[in-house]
C-alpha cells in the first residue's frame, strides 16, 4: 500500500491535477479555496506548467478555454461566487466541447454570502449553471483521499468526453487535513487530441467554435452534444452503507455524508434502522440507486448545507413510492450528528403512526 | 502572361460577410500577407472575437479560436503559455476590445503577453445595428445615442493606444488607418512590427486600425473614408506610442 502523508484538502487536489498531467491552471483569490492556486504557483514550475494568476474569473475560465483548446490538460478552481462569473466560460467550454476540470470549493451564499462551507451550488452545479442546452459531469468527494481521486478521474473524463467536469467540494473539505495515499503520477500518453489547434494552414486547419448561425446545424450540433450527455449518464455512482436492513434511507453528499454517517450509527444503536446513500456523481445523479431503495424502504431523510436541493432528484428518483423528509442547515452552519439524529428520531416516529393507520385500516 | 494579383496564404478562400465599403476585408488580407510574408502561417493560431469579425476563423488560413465577446486576449493568453513557439493573435472590434473586453486588454499587455492585438475602431458596435461604443465619437449619432453622443450622459472616447503606453508591458503599440493608399501600406507595416515584436520575445503587441462602417454610420463609402480621414483622426492620432525598437 502507497505510503499515507497527511494533506489539507484543497493542497490534496492540486497535487492531483498534477499528477493526472494538468500542466495549466488559472485561478483568481477567492475564500475558501486560496490554497489550490497558492500551491499550483509553487509546483507547476517545477513540472514545467503553467500557473497565472488571473485579473478575474472570466479571464481565468477563458485562459483555461485557450490552454485546452491548445491541447493542454487545464484546471480552474474557485468558491461560488467566483464560479457564477465562470459560467459564461463553462457553457463555451461546453458548446466548443473542450476537456478541462473546474473546482467549486462552495460556500454560503446567496450574493457575496459568507466563506463558511455550503452545498448550495448544487443547482447551479447540476442544472449546467450557464446558457443553453449543456450537461457537465459533477463530482462530489467527501474526504481529502477522495479528493485526490475523483479528481484525477475528473480529468480522464473531461478528455474521454471532450466535456468540461466540475469537482464540487465545500470549505469543509478544502480546509480539513486527513491522511491520503497519493497514486503514482499519470505515466502514460495524454490521450491524441487532432482537434486542438497548435499551429496548422491549410485543410488540416483546425478552429475551436460554438457559433453555429444556422438553426438546422445548431440544431444538430446540440442534438449530437445530447447523446454524448445520454452516454455519460454511465458515469453515475453512489455509494451505499448499511442498506441491507434499512427501513430509512438517509441520502447526503460531500463532507455532511461524513456527519450524517455518524448519525447513523447512533440511530442503530437506539434500533432506528437507517442507511446511507452517497451520490459521488451529482450529475449524472445516482437515481437507480434511490429508485432501487425505494421499493425497500419506508422513508427518506436527505441531509444537505442547503435549504433543500438535492432533494428535488431524490423526489425525481423516489416518484411517490415513499415520503422524502428533509433537513439541511444554511448559510455556513453546519449540522452536529445529534441534530441528524433528532431528525432522524422524529421520521422514525412519524413511521411508526403510519404503521398503526396501515394496521387499523387493513382490520 | 504575367499575374500581377494573387490570393495571400494567409486567408482562405471564403467569401467574407463584410458589407460593402467596410474595412475588414482590406484589413484581413493586410493580416494575411503580412503571416504568409513572415512565413509563419503553419504556425499561428488566431483568435476570433464577437462582433463583425466573429466568423475571422472561416477567413484566416491558419488554426483558429472563436472566444467569447471580450475574452480574446484571456484565451489567446492560454494558448500563448500552452505553445511557446507558435504565433498568436486576435482580431477584436472596439466594442470586443475597449468595453466588456477592457480588463482582458488591459491586463494581456500589462502581463507582457507575447501576443499580437488587430484592433479594429470604427467608432460602434457593427454586428448589432450600429450602438455606442467606447470608441464613439462626441457629437456621432448611434441607434443609442440618437441625438449624438453627449460626454454628459455616454462620457468621452477611449483612447486605447495611449492608455496602454503607460503600461510597461507592451513592445509595440501603433495607430494607423485604412482610408488611403499611404495609410494601407503604413498598416501593414505597423502589422508586420506588431508580429515581428512577438517573433522576437519583446512583449504584447497591438496595432489599432481605424475603419470605416458605411452601413451604420448611414454613409456611402467615399463619404466614410472621408469620415475616417477627418473625424476619427482629430479624436485618434495615427502613429507609433510604443516600440520596443526605439526604446521606447
Amino acid at each position: 500500500m502507497a505510503e499515507r502523508i497527511l494533506l489539507k484538502g484543497n493542497e490534496a487536489l492540486g497535487e492531483a491535477a498534477i499528477l493526472a498531467g494538468c500542466r495549466f491552471f488559472a485561478g483568481y483569490p477567492i475564500t475558501p479555496q486560496n490554497e489550490i492556486p497558492a500551491y499550483m504557483a509553487r509546483r507547476m514550475p517545477r513540472v514545467g506548467g503553467v500557473f497565472i494568476q488571473a485579473e478575474s474569473e472570466l479571464a481565468a475560465i477563458n485562459m483555461v478555454y485557450g490552454a485546452a483548446g491548445a491541447g493542454a490538460r487545464a484546471m480552474t478552481s474557485s468558491s461560488s461566487p467566483g464560479i457564477s462569473l465562470k459560467q459564461e466560460g463553462i457553457s463555451y467550454l461546453a458548446g466548443a466541447e473542450l476537456p478541462s476540470v473546474v473546482v467549486n470549493i462552495v460556500r454560503g451564499g446567496p450574493g457575496l454570502g459568507g466563506i463558511q462551507p455550503a452545498q448550495s451550488d448544487y443547482f447551479q452545479a447540476t442544472r449546467g449553471g450557464g446558457h443553453g442546452d449543456y450537461r457537465t459531469p459533477v463530482f462530489a468527494p467527501n474526504s481529502v483521499q477522495e479528493m485526490v481521486d475523483l479528481t484525477m478521474e475528473a480529468f480522464e473524463v473531461a478528455d474521454a468526453y471532450r466535456n468540461p467536469v466540475l469537482v464540487l467540494g465545500d470549505g469543509i473539505l478544502g480546509q480539513m487535513m486527513e491522511p491520503v495515499a497519493l497514486p503514482p503520477a499519470r505515466e502514460a500518453p495524454l490521450p491524441p487530441k487532432p482537434w486542438a489547434t497548435t499551429g496548422a494552414k491549410g485543410p488540416g486547419r483546425r478552429i475551436i467554435n460554438s457559433l453555429y448561425l444556422d438553426p438546422v446545424v445548431l440544431e444538430q450540433r446540440n442534438l449530437w452534444l445530447a447523446e454524448k450527455y445520454a452516454r455519460m449518464r454511465g458515469l453515475a455512482r453512489a455509494e451505499t452503507v448499511g442498506m441491507e436492513d434499512a427501513e430509512i434511507c438517509l441520502v447526503a453528499y460531500g463532507a455532511t455524508s461524513r456527519i450524517v454517517k455518524g448519525a447513523m450509527q447512533m440511530a442503530r444503536r437506539e434500533g432506528i434502522r437507517a442507511g446511507l446513500i452517497r451520490p459521488v456523481t451529482l450529475w449524472p445523479y445516482p437515481t437507480v440507486s434511490i429508485r432501487e431503495a425505494a421499493g425497500r424502504v419506508e422513508a427518506f431523510l436527505v441531509v444537505e448545507l442547503s435549504l433543500g436541493q438535492m432533494v428535488e432528484d431524490v423526489r425525481l428518483a423516489v416518484d411517490g413510492k415513499a415520503p422524502v423528509h428533509f433537513y439541511g442547515r444554511t448559510g455556513g452552519m453546519v449540522p452536529s450528528p445529534r441534530e441528524v439524529l433528532e431528525k432522524l428520531r422524529e421520521v422514525a416516529a412519524g413511521m411508526g403512526k403510519r404503521r398503526v393507520v396501515a394496521a387499523g385500516a387493513g382490520a | 502572361m504575367r499575374q500581377i494579383f494573387a490570393g495571400t496564404d494567409g486567408l482562405t478562400q471564403s467569401t467574407t460577410i463584410y458589407c460593402p465599403g467596410c474595412t475588414h476585408g482590406i484589413t484581413h488580407r493586410l493580416v494575411g500577407e503580412v503571416l504568409e510574408e513572415l512565413g509563419v502561417t503553419g504556425r499561428t493560431v488566431g483568435v476570433a472575437s464577437v462582433g463583425c469579425s466573429v466568423l475571422a476563423y472561416e477567413y484566416f488560413n491558419c488554426d483558429m479560436q472563436e472566444a467569447a465577446h471580450g475574452r480574446a486576449p484571456a484565451v489567446a493568453t492560454g494558448i500563448r503559455r500552452v505553445l511557446p513557439e507558435a504565433v498568436v493573435f486576435t482580431y477584436q472590434g472596439d466594442g470586443d476590445l475597449a468595453s466588456i473586453g477592457m480588463g482582458e486588454t488591459i491586463h494581456a499587455a500589462a502581463r507582457g503577453e507575447r501576443i499580437t492585438v488587430i484592433f479594429i475602431n470604427n467608432a460602434n458596435y457593427g454586428m448589432t445595428g450600429g450602438q455606442l461604443a467606447p470608441t464613439t465619437l462626441l457629437g456621432q449619432v448611434t441607434t443609442t445615442t440618437p441625438g449624438g453622443r453627449s460626454a454628459a450622459t455616454a462620457g468621452y472616447p477611449i483612447r486605447v493606444c495611449e492608455l496602454l503606453a503607460t503600461l510597461d508591458g507592451p513592445a509595440y503599440v501603433a495607430r494607423t488607418s485604412t482610408h488611403n493608399v499611404a495609410e494601407l501600406h503604413r498598416t501593414k507595416k505597423a502589422i508586420r512590427a506588431a508580429f515581428q515584436a512577438q517573433l522576437e520575445g519583446a512583449g504584447f503587441s497591438m496595432v489599432e486600425i481605424l475603419s470605416t462602417c458605411p452601413t451604420n454610420w448611414g454613409m456611402d463609402p467615399v463619404r466614410a473614408m472621408e469620415f475616417v480621414a477627418k473625424e476619427m483622426t482629430a479624436t485618434y492620432p495615427l502613429g507609433e506610442f510604443v516600440n520596443w525598437r526605439r526604446g521606447n
